[in-house]
């Protein structure tokens, strides 16, 4: 296997430019934003700016990409839909975009993206996450897909999830408390 | 199942209608609430009740991954008798945010994030000499997915 160093190499190409409020308001909101009459206000008042800054700023920051989006974060495994898997595809490199781009059209497709392999051990360079309420249901899923998106001749795995250790928002600034942890193995969910 | 959930009316267009586009605006809420014909108080109240029930995280922002600091798909490979401990130690980590199981020889599933690549991998570093297991970082390189949340499909 590679070194980490070199399997992690360039993965800040894309690092936004933030200053220090941008990082500020950032881990404000990790945790969600609170659930009071006016929790922009209620934010600006723990980083001593005021509410149309925060309204400006997070308008910037959904803007330029760095918010993929605003809103209610559902835990899908609460809500039913207990039976999630990681696919996978050996994808010639030439093709990874378009066929990415065709998987990603569909609802029950919650990410897509396209990693490097890492041979010998592994041979997959396009993944995405798909969802259902059953086994069955996602194993249909994927033969639609391979139909929709003409994947019958590539190589793929299905990796469905078993036990969940650990699932809650991204911490991009590890000072801050840890509270909002689940406890290993003790809930499920995606 | 979502119809053994006995979830109200309000409650479902509040887990399916505001997955992204939540209004940037002062009162947030009260816009939602008048959308939707009821008060605010009842809007919080609801979302409230969703998150202490687990069936929301929180109502709040994805961010696009290595855009604020670094982050990285990890994976192990473990043997059965060992994973419950090894994964243990993974999840023990404030960096690491989803943590699974999966079914395959490399069965343990990890996201890491730090504040920079330098941080991440000397993270991931110690994960390995921890655990003695090495890792297989699998960052991500190009992102096909416009996230739109999750239809949820009530019926």
């Amino acid at each position: 296997m590679k070194t980490l160093s070199r399997q992690l190499q360039g993965i800040n190409e894309h690092l936004a430019q933030l200053d220090a409020i941008d990082d500020e308001l950032i881990s404000a909101i990790e945790n969600g934003l609170p659930l009071c009459s006016r929790p922009y206000a209620e934010i600006a008042r723990q980083l001593d700016i005021d509410e149309q800054e925060v309204l400006t700023r997070l308008a910037s920051l959904k803007q330029r990409g760095v918010i993929k989006r605003m809103g209610v974060i559902v835990r899908h495994r609460e809500l039913g839909y207990r039976a999630n898997a990681m696919l996978v595809w050996d994808v010639p490199d030439e093709r990874v975009a378009e066929l990415g781009r065709c998987l990603s059209q569909y609802d029950f497709i919650t990410l897509c993206y396209r990693r490097p392999r890492m041979l010998p051990d592994w041979p997959y360079n396009l993944f995405c996450m798909i969802h259902g309420k059953s086994r069955e249901e996602v194993l249909q899923r994927i033969d639609w897909l391979i139909k929709q998106c003409h994947l019958e001749s590539l190589p793929h795995h299905v990796l469905f999830s078993r036990r969940r250790f650990k699932q809650r928002g991204a911490v991009y600034r590890t000072t801050r408390n840890d509270s909002n942890q689940t406890p290993a193995g003790e809930r499920h969910a995606t | 199942m979502t119809d053994s959930l006995n979830l109200t009316e309000l409650e479902r267009h509040l887990l399916n209608d505001y997955q992204h586009d939540f209004p940037l605006s002062p009162a947030p809420y009260a816009d939602m609430a008048q959308h939707l014909g009821v008060s605010e108080q009842q809007v919080l109240d609801s979302l409230a009740k969703l998150r202490d029930a687990g069936l929301i995280s929180r109502v709040g922002a994805v961010f696009r991954p290595n855009s604020v600091g670094a982050s990285t798909l990890a994976a192990m490979s473990v043997a059965e008798d060992e994973l419950e401990s090894v994964a243990a130690i993974i999840s023990s980590y404030p960096h690491v945010n989803h943590n699974y199981e999966r079914e395959h020889e490399f069965n343990l599933w990890f996201v890491a994030t730090a504040g920079s690549e330098t941080e991440l991998c000397a993270v991931l570093g110690e994960m390995e000499e921890k655990t003695s297991h090495p890792i297989l970082a699998l960052p991500l390189l190009e992102d096909y997915h416009i996230d739109l949340g999750f239809d949820l499909q009530w019926t």
